[in-house]
């Protein structure tokens, strides 16, 4: 019989290892089921994890992971502070929508009109419908003690009906002939969130990630408000003692992811999307989630999980287009992936024993 | 405008059909959450429930060995989330939305040859005499096995929860898995038992939809049905009955407002969609006041050496 | 800077030559917005690429991506389309507008098909089918059949498309049967059998006896199989399933024809950008086989206005009309211009309620 033994300490090589071990584990098992499907496993693996880092087309593609990296990294940086201290957003899809709603509203309200302040205000509208938008569930959590994971959950879908309401209605294109969506953001100098370097994928939600990625790495290490966070986690109950206040954390800890997922939703909408419309929202709300834990809820993890997620995303439309897999295949692929990651988490903290007799 | 080309006792009885899918999932779901585990991957256990009982109804020409099968299917799902979440201790959320992203795509490939097939039909009780009397008879007597089942299921878990044993020690589980522990049950066999039951609820409630109220396969055809079923139990504030409640209080707002449309009425469609979740909160707001109503452990992970 | 962009347009254009000469083979790309197995949109939209498959054999390769939502998504997938060599591209969603023109910008060689939009350039034609010529053939249909005078219609999202079916039936069913009454329920999905299903259900329960549906799965159908007493038209697919009834008669997207045609013209070099509206008359519209249970004399006049329409004998949209609002539209014998068709973002006198906004 195999028992579970808890470690003293987290084991610094496991959690560095066990990435590792269960991307070779989803290789073999999602090759076994790409090779039942009739896709040399070879080649399957080889095009979604090698192709769009060191294939023919690199060039392009590796852009392109940052432009889809680069919304999750952001989201899941702000739900990971939370996280770790046991405040559950799970509605960033809700407050991503918001955040672009605002933002591209802001923007669609100066058309046409060219000035420099126009982004700017566009970008702090952003961050302030995704912070409004997290802050019902905040105020309601600490007004009434509501409980966050599902109100922050109904308000995606309350921002989903927003979302359809603004695209057929007020933000519809006056020049589209009647079709659903907002003016094109790309068309509008002032209002386009270009990239800063052609042909790079570098745009600002980029550069802002990579800030995010910065920023939780001083305040959890280097900050009061981080130990705080990880002792409210922790142990809730040291927390109050050591002076903590709950309902100020609460709000810091929802506003900031609100207003990240935001922020990550406006350089979403005024950059690579281009528009509002009815699904402009593509899940990455609920994805950032997973990244976040991927990452473990640390910052540099985060960074690598966002990667490696925007990896198995392209690689998996290239391997769709030229071997012919289904999209089914790919998310199957991707579950496995996020199952072999999550279990394997177990040896990071845990040490497996041979025990005889006794059962765990 | 024209609200007397409603029929009350229509709406009411296609109410009771859309509803039941939610109902059957929630009440899986409740059970799982008073054992203190938080599956979020209750669609994806839907959909796989919906293309099995699909499939084997389908090849076997029998919708009920198709729910038997169904119910196998969501289970078997959820038996990778026990993986997960009580024998390598992952995050349960996490394990959650993963488990879901997992289901959409398997059972994709599951019914890649079923598509546009027509199920065997499943049919209705019509109980002689009952099912006569006006207004009650249509509304209560004349529906299929599977609607009856899960009002029965409200009753029975509501009962072995309150009255029974196995009520008591999965409560117990639910609320202080360590002193639970103490008392020496066992904490993640109980656990596994319910989120395979929640698993097998889901599945029931995935082919229903499947088999009696669409009835197709077509992938993705749950279209958020787990969601809302993840929103119904905490609306229900773990209580069976409530749950019953709110299945046809969620179920009936779509209902009503494709009524009221249908009747002329100009709704704003999209404002009214979002109705029953901007319900749940205040409800959630309101029933905040009862502090009592979750269980303790939800969502936390348990380990014998804690 | 420059220099980047000198280094990306070069190496993207060493990639296409390599891999134009690596085979002689066509190589055509399709974008999906669902999965093939939807039943509906996507799903013929495959059938029309198996159908370019067969004709041409070794002398084409097809690819396709499924469940590619609009946005930065569609533009990747297209881009790498593009770059493994694709000849022509298919985007068979309007959402994919915007994502088609940016990449078509960049490969000018490659060509693109865009489905349902109105933005074309050098090398981005646009294609659509006049679904509202077969709407007009299911509203005389439906005037005709209705005994309660009360036809049902689900409708997706009040987007032109939509609107002028809704009018192209309900001026058909009108011209019958002065009487008949058409409710409308928006359900703001394309694609939600169990939505479908309730608001199948909801207009049957008031009184609809003909369910004309705008959205893409057979729930209607079955919803109208289990009320009784009822019939519905197949939408995108044939539904035949569901014949001869509930399901009296469909409209069929036919795209097969448009793709083989086009590659075809890839292949001889003729290829140039096109906007192809067709309906009827190409076979892009097909109406599905008109069950037994419409009387004789019906399905043969329904059968002639169908042949009037394909022959270009009869405009759908033929004076005198007026709008909802009792202004004047089309004079008599007057017929729509495409323009107005293509953005109509009203109803014709008759039609009762407003277009939610």
């Amino acid at each position: 019989m195999i028992r579970l033994e808890k470690r003293p300490q987290p084991s610094q090589t496991w959690s560095m290892a066990t990435p590792l071990v269960a991307v070779v584990a989803t290789m073999i098992f999602g090759g076994a089921l790409f090779g039942v499907l009739g896709t040399n496993p070879l080649a399957a693996i080889r095009t979604i994890f090698f192709d769009p880092l060191f294939g023919e087309f690199a060039f392009y593609y590796r852009p392109q992971l940052l432009v889809k990296g680069a919304p999750l990294v952001l989201i899941a940086i702000g739900l990971s502070l939370g996280f770790k201290a046991g405040i559950w957003n799970i509605g960033a899809e809700g407050q991503y929508i918001i955040g672009a709603l605002v933002g591209a509203g802001i923007g669609l309200a100066f058309y046409p009109l060219e000035a420099w302040y126009i982004f700017p205000l566009m970008i702090l509208g952003g961050a302030f419908g995704g912070f409004v938008w997290a802050a019902i569930p905040a105020l309601l959590k600490v007004r009434f003690g509501t409980n966050e994971i599902l109100v922050s959950l109904m308000l995606v879908y309350v921002a989903e009906q927003f979302l359809a309401s603004m695209s057929l209605g007020l933000m519809k294109n006056p020049e589209g002939f009647g079709f659903p969506g907002s003016r094109n953001l790309q068309e509008y100098a002032s209002a386009h969130n270009t990239e800063l370097i052609a042909g790079s994928g570098m745009h600002l939600g980029v550069v802002f990630a990579f800030i995010a990625v910065i920023f939780a790495y001083v305040l959890l290490n280097r900050h009061m408000l981080g130990f705080q966070i990880r002792l409210t986690g922790e142990a809730p109950r040291a927390a109050r003692f050591a002076g903590v206040k709950p309902a100020r954390l609460i709000l810091f800890c929802l506003g900031t992811s609100g207003a990240l997922a935001g922020l990550a939703g406006l350089f979403e909408v005024s950059g690579p999307a281009g528009q509002i419309n009815i699904d402009f929202n593509v899940g990455y709300g609920f994805t950032a989630i997973i990244v976040a834990f991927l990452g473990r809820l640390h910052p540099v993890g985060i960074l690598l999980a966002g990667g490696l997620m925007a990896l198995t995303y392209i690689g998996g439309e290239i391997a769709q287009g030229q071997l012919g897999l289904p999209a089914a295949a790919i998310q199957v692929f991707q579950g496995m992936l996020l199952f072999f990651l999550l279990a394997l988490d177990l040896l990071t903290n845990f040490r497996l024993r041979l025990a005889k007799g006794e059962v765990a | 405008m024209d609200l007397s080309a409603i029929n009350p006792v229509l709406l009411i009885a296609s109410l009771m059909v859309a509803a039941t899918p939610l109902l059957l999932a929630a009440i899986g779901e409740l059970v799982a959450e008073k054992a203190g585990v938080l599956n979020l991957g209750v669609e994806g256990m839907m959909i796989v429930g919906a293309i099995s009982g699909f499939a084997i109804s389908v090849e076997t020409g029998s919708p009920l060995l198709g729910f038997c099968a169904a119910a196998v299917g969501g289970a078997v799902l959820s038996l990778l989330f026990v993986i997960l979440t009580q024998y390598a201790l992952a995050n349960q959320v996490a394990s959650g939305l993963a488990l879901t992203l997992f289901g959409l795509g398997i059972s994709s490939l599951m019914g890649q040859s079923y598509v546009g097939l027509k199920p065997p039909s499943t049919g209705e009780i019509h109980i002689p005499l009952l099912s006569d009397i006006p207004v009650i008879g249509p509304i209560l007597f004349q529906h299929d096995p599977i609607l009856y089942f899960g009002i029965a299921l409200v009753a029975i878990v509501w009962a072995l929860l309150k009255y029974s044993r196995v009520g008591l020690i999965l409560r117990a589980v639910g609320e202080n898995h360590d002193a639970a522990h103490a008392l020496g049950y066992k904490v993640v066999r109980v656990r596994t038992l319910a989120i395979l039951f929640g698993g097998a609820c889901a599945g029931l409630g995935g082919a229903y939809i499947s088999l009696i109220r669409v009835p197709q396969w077509t992938e993705g055809m749950t279209a958020g049905v787990g969601w809302i079923a993840l929103a119904l139990v905490v609306f229900a504030s773990w209580k069976p009955w409530r749950a019953l409640i709110g299945a046809y209080l969620f179920g009936g707002i779509t209902v009503l407002q494709l009524n009221l449309q249908a009747a002329g009425v100009a709704i704003p469609v999209e404002y009214l969609a979002m109705s029953p979740y901007i319900i749940t909160i205040l409800v959630l707001v309101i029933l905040s006041a009862d502090k009592s109503s979750a269980p303790a452990s939800l969502g936390r992970i348990f380990h014998a050496s804690n | 800077m420059k220099l980047t962009k000198l280094l990306t347009g070069a190496a993207m254009a060493l990639g296409l030559a390599s891999a134009a000469l690596a085979d002689e083979k066509v190589k055509v790309g399709f974008v999906y917005v669902g999965p093939v197995g939807d039943g509906g949109w996507t799903f013929e939209h495959n059938e029309g690429r198996l159908a370019v498959e067969e004709e041409f054999g070794d002398k084409v390769e097809t690819v396709y991506v499924e469940n590619v939502a609009e946005g930065p998504d569609a533009e990747r997938v297209m881009t790498q389309m593009a770059l493994e060599g694709a000849d022509l591209i298919f985007t068979t969603s309007f959402g994919y507008m915007d994502p088609t023109i940016n990449v078509a910008k960049k490969f000018p060689k490659v060509m693109f098909e865009h489905a349902t939009g109105y933005k074309r350039s050098d090398n981005v034609s646009t294609y659509s089918a006049r679904f509202y010529e077969g709407r007009a053939v299911q509203g005389h249909i439906a005037g005709k059949m209705t005994k309660s005078n009360t036809v049902g219609y689900i409708a997706s999202f009040p987007i032109p498309e939509v609107i002028r079916g809704i009018n192209s039936a309900y001026i058909h069913a009108a011209k019958v049967n002065p009487d008949v009454q058409f409710k409308v329920v928006w359900v703001y999905t394309w694609f939600d059998p169990a939505k479908e299903a309730d608001a199948a259900k909801a207009l049957i329960e008031q009184g609809a006896d003909v369910i004309l549906q705008h959205t893409d799965s057979t729930a209607p159908q079955a919803a109208a199989q289990e009320a009784g007493g009822v019939i519905t038209f197949g939408q995108a697919s044939d539904m035949s399933q569901y014949a001869p009834l509930p399901r009296v008669s469909s409209i069929i997207d036919n795209w097969a024809p448009y793709y083989v045609a086009r590659t075809k013209a890839v292949m001889d070099g003729t290829w140039e950008s096109v906007d192809t509206w067709d309906g009827i008359s190409t076979g892009m519209v097909k109406i599905g086989e008109i069950s037994d249970a419409v009387p004789a004399d019906v399905k043969a006049e329904a059968l002639a206005m169908a042949k009037a329409i394909g022959a270009g004998e009869y405009h759908p949209f033929t004076g005198p009309l007026k709008k909802q609002d009792g202004s004047d539209w089309l004079g008599d014998g007057e017929t729509a211009d495409d323009g107005t068709l293509a953005g109509m973002n009203f109803y014709v006198e008759g039609v009762e309620g407003d277009i939610p906004q």
